[in-house]
């Protein structure tokens, strides 16, 4: 994966949390993820398409997850509770949303709306095919792992690139 | 003053409103998605409306073009994660007044409520 795509999830993340939640976010060294491990409690989900296609996810420990939502909402949940998972969903639509507008205005790039899975120590399985990064975040509220495993879309770059020579 | 708040998101609704109330607004509906706004747009009447891009159903791209069909003059503020300059002007031809990028402060969105309110009545 282009590293150039790391740096705008990093920013992102650190301009969601102190923008929306005032937590500061100390992001550490980004790593490639090994097998499906490390396992959470709280995952949200969104998927990219277009000239750049994959999945990032928000992960989080349930004491941490609980914590930052209760910064984001005003008010502590129950994870059980439909808005604990909202709230995670708009968090992740956020960080993507913010990092894919870094990427460069010459890819365009679609989101989904966000997935949320609530289940202690869970695991996501992500296509093999696609190197994915764990970047770790620490914050007053806890800890947390961003995963990127995002590429290029090779079908949309060279349909792109076949559109300019015709024009 | 009536405002239409559209965002799948309750949590972003509540934000939003709050905000809102800040300002001295108390009469705010809530819809979840497009469809779910032009079902209730017309009974409510609202004075100004936020719209979310990215919503299941219908988005806030696909409200805005149908809405402005049939009201060309009440404010609308798109609220969004959408921040490529191509989208920015997308919106601006469908038809929005401001653009606001999440994230924000209540400050900014504030602020963007009270020029559009401004801009709008000049």
């Amino acid at each position: 994966m282009d590293a150039g795509y790391i740096t705008p999830f990093v920013k992102s993340i650190q301009n969601v949390f102190s923008t929306m939640l005032q937590l500061p976010v100390t992001v550490l060294d980004p790593a490639i993820k090994q097998g499906n491990s490390p396992s959470h409690d709280v995952s949200g989900i969104i998927g990219m398409s277009g000239d750049v296609k994959g999945s990032v996810i928000l992960s989080f420990k349930l004491d941490a997850a609980e914590s930052i939502v209760a910064l984001f909402c005003g008010e502590r949940m129950d994870p059980d509770h439909a808005d604990f998972a909202d709230a995670i969903g708009e968090l992740v639509n956020m960080v993507c949303g913010g990092a894919k507008a870094m990427f460069t205005d010459k890819k365009r790039v679609s989101i989904s709306c966000p997935s949320v899975i609530v289940g202690k120590d869970h695991g996501v399985c992500l296509p093999s095919d696609v190197p994915c990064v764990l970047i770790p975040c620490s914050t007053d509220c806890g800890e947390f792992v961003i995963e990127v495993a995002i590429r290029e879309n090779a079908a949309a770059n060279k349909a792109a690139e076949q559109a300019a020579a015709n024009a | 003053m009536k405002v239409m708040l559209i965002d799948d998101s309750k949590t972003m609704r509540n934000i939003q409103r709050s905000v809102l109330r800040q300002l001295g607004i108390e009469q705010i509906e809530e819809a979840c998605d497009g469809q779910d706004a032009l079902s209730k747009v017309g009974a409510f009447q609202p004075d100004l409306i936020l719209v979310d891009w990215n919503m299941p159903n219908m988005d806030g791209l696909s409200f805005i073009k149908a809405f402005r069909k049939q009201d060309k003059s009440t404010p609308l503020i798109m609220v969004t994660t959408e921040a490529e300059k191509s989208r920015v002007i997308e919106a601006i031809k469908a038809g929005v007044n401001n653009y606001l990028v999440k994230p924000f402060t209540p400050d900014m969105l504030s602020q963007r409520i009270n020029e559009t309110i401004a801009k709008c009545s000049a």
